[in-house]
């Protein structure tokens, strides 16, 4: 539910560079949605292709990087993979993790195009 | 649609399945400065180059690396200095709806207006639509400004710092014109924010609490922790309320402490019926200690700071608004 706030965030930083940039519109908008960050991407994908007719993203191919999920387990002390917060370590079944990867959810970066 | 890159191309759906299309459909955008400008002019100095090289498009790429909730956790930041600089100890009390959010906070009020009569408190109400929750606070006396978030389904960083200054917490009631003089207010001051009732939203947007409190009713059942795992993780301490009801309720207290310590290894943990008052000491004495822990850095360097703070968050919200 609240990736139609985030989408209209990104919107927003969209149409600040391009104030900032001079571009006309954007060709491709690239996303990292990290599989830790909380976001559902195809909830995500829907609000931004709802909100895009009009504005500066119309027409723009939207891609949406999902890197996994990888925490830190204090037991192996080592880096593991992990799908979601509840997961166990899937090498020891352990609890005692500390997501240090797939937790962000950035802009990447814009193709655009001047006119 | 092209389910690889997003574009709307009606052809690439065919060729989709296994991603085999390789991106060679035409994008349906022009690649090139001549088509851009067709018909009538040819301008192949229009781009950002201002120059025309063979091979090279008038597409450019702009990398902009940015968090998309960086604008709400700049404003969390300068809350975060402001509520320092004023004393005051914010916490974001979260939770599904139902789970007794606002009947613990009345009680958690009354408790602390016999124990700490000189103690200054305030609430902010997050709900969709009414200002009933605010209305149950201010019968207790303490002041609360409700936020209605409309079809929003959490309270962000904006709407707090636009809650807050509307309270009397800020230097009790002082016109905001001044330039945080570091001598002003010496009082600690409990700030309670409740947030919009939902498990999934707002753990992801930081208001500038201190912590986060997730409450959950022994009503609700003793795997919420798991389906719900980024509001526990995000969670410093989890209130495990209506525990009267426990003998009536199939709620595993045990299981449910283990399934939020698997997604969250340090979170702390407290049992309490707002109703009978059973676990009230252990809540207040929480907030207590956890309130004064390091509390007022209270000098100048950290006086300017939040000065800083909340001017780059006023610039930001300008710059959001413009």
């Amino acid at each position: 539910m609240h990736e139609m706030s985030l989408a209209g965030g990104i919107l927003r930083m969209v149409e600040h560079a391009a104030a900032r940039e001079h571009f006309a519109r954007v060709a491709r908008l690239s996303l990292e949605a990290g599989a830790l960050a909380g976001v559902e991407v195809r909830a995500l994908r829907f609000a931004l292709e709802a909100m895009a007719p009009g504005t500066v993203l119309e027409g723009a191919a939207i891609e949406i990087d999902e890197p996994p999920g990888i925490a830190w387990c204090m037991r192996c002390c080592d880096s593991v993979a992990i799908g979601a917060r509840s997961d166990p370590c899937p090498r020891c079944g352990g609890w005692q993790l500390t997501p240090t990867g797939g937790t962000d959810l950035k802009v990447r970066e814009l193709i655009v195009h001047d006119a | 649609m092209c389910v690889v890159c997003g574009c709307s191309n009606p052809g690439a759906s065919a060729t989709a399945p296994g991603h085999g299309h390789a991106h060679s459909h035409g994008h349906g955008h022009d690649h090139v400065p001549a088509q851009a400008h067709a018909p009538a002019d040819l301008d192949f100095g229009a781009n950002a180059a201002r120059v025309s090289v063979p091979g090279m498009s008038a597409e450019r790429a702009i990398k902009l690396e940015a968090d998309v909730l960086g604008a709400n956790d700049r404003i969390a930041r300068a809350n975060r200095a402001h509520f320092e600089a004023h004393g005051v100890a914010a916490y974001n009390l979260v939770s599904s709806p139902g789970s007794g959010k606002t009947t613990l906070l009345v009680a958690t009020i009354d408790a602390l207006r016999r124990a700490r009569p000189a103690l200054p408190l305030a609430v902010i109400e997050g709900d969709q639509q009414t200002s009933r929750d605010a209305d149950r606070i201010r019968a207790t006396g303490a002041p609360a400004i409700q936020v209605n978030t409309g079809k929003g389904c959490h309270l962000d960083a904006p709407m707090v710092a636009a809650a807050f200054e509307r309270l009397p917490l800020r230097g009790h009631g002082h016109d905001h014109g001044h330039a945080h003089d570091p001598g002003h207010d010496d009082a600690l001051s409990l700030l309670f924010i409740e947030n919009v009732g939902n498990l999934v939203c707002p753990a992801m947007w930081d208001l500038g609490e201190r912590a986060k409190v997730a409450i959950l009713s022994v009503t609700e059942g003793d795997d919420k922790p798991l389906k719900y795992p980024d509001m526990f993780a995000a969670a410093r301490l989890m209130v495990l309320t209506k525990t009267d009801l426990l003998p009536h309720v199939d709620f595993d207290v045990a299981r449910c402490i283990e399934a939020a310590q698997r997604v969250n290894p340090g979170i702390e943990v407290l049992l309490l019926s707002a109703k009978t008052g059973q676990g009230m000491d252990a809540w207040l004495d929480w907030l207590l200690a956890d309130a004064a822990r390091d509390a007022r850095p209270r000098d100048e360097t950290a006086a300017l700071k939040a000065r800083v703070a909340e001017l780059e968050a006023r610039l930001a919200q300008r710059e959001a608004a413009a």
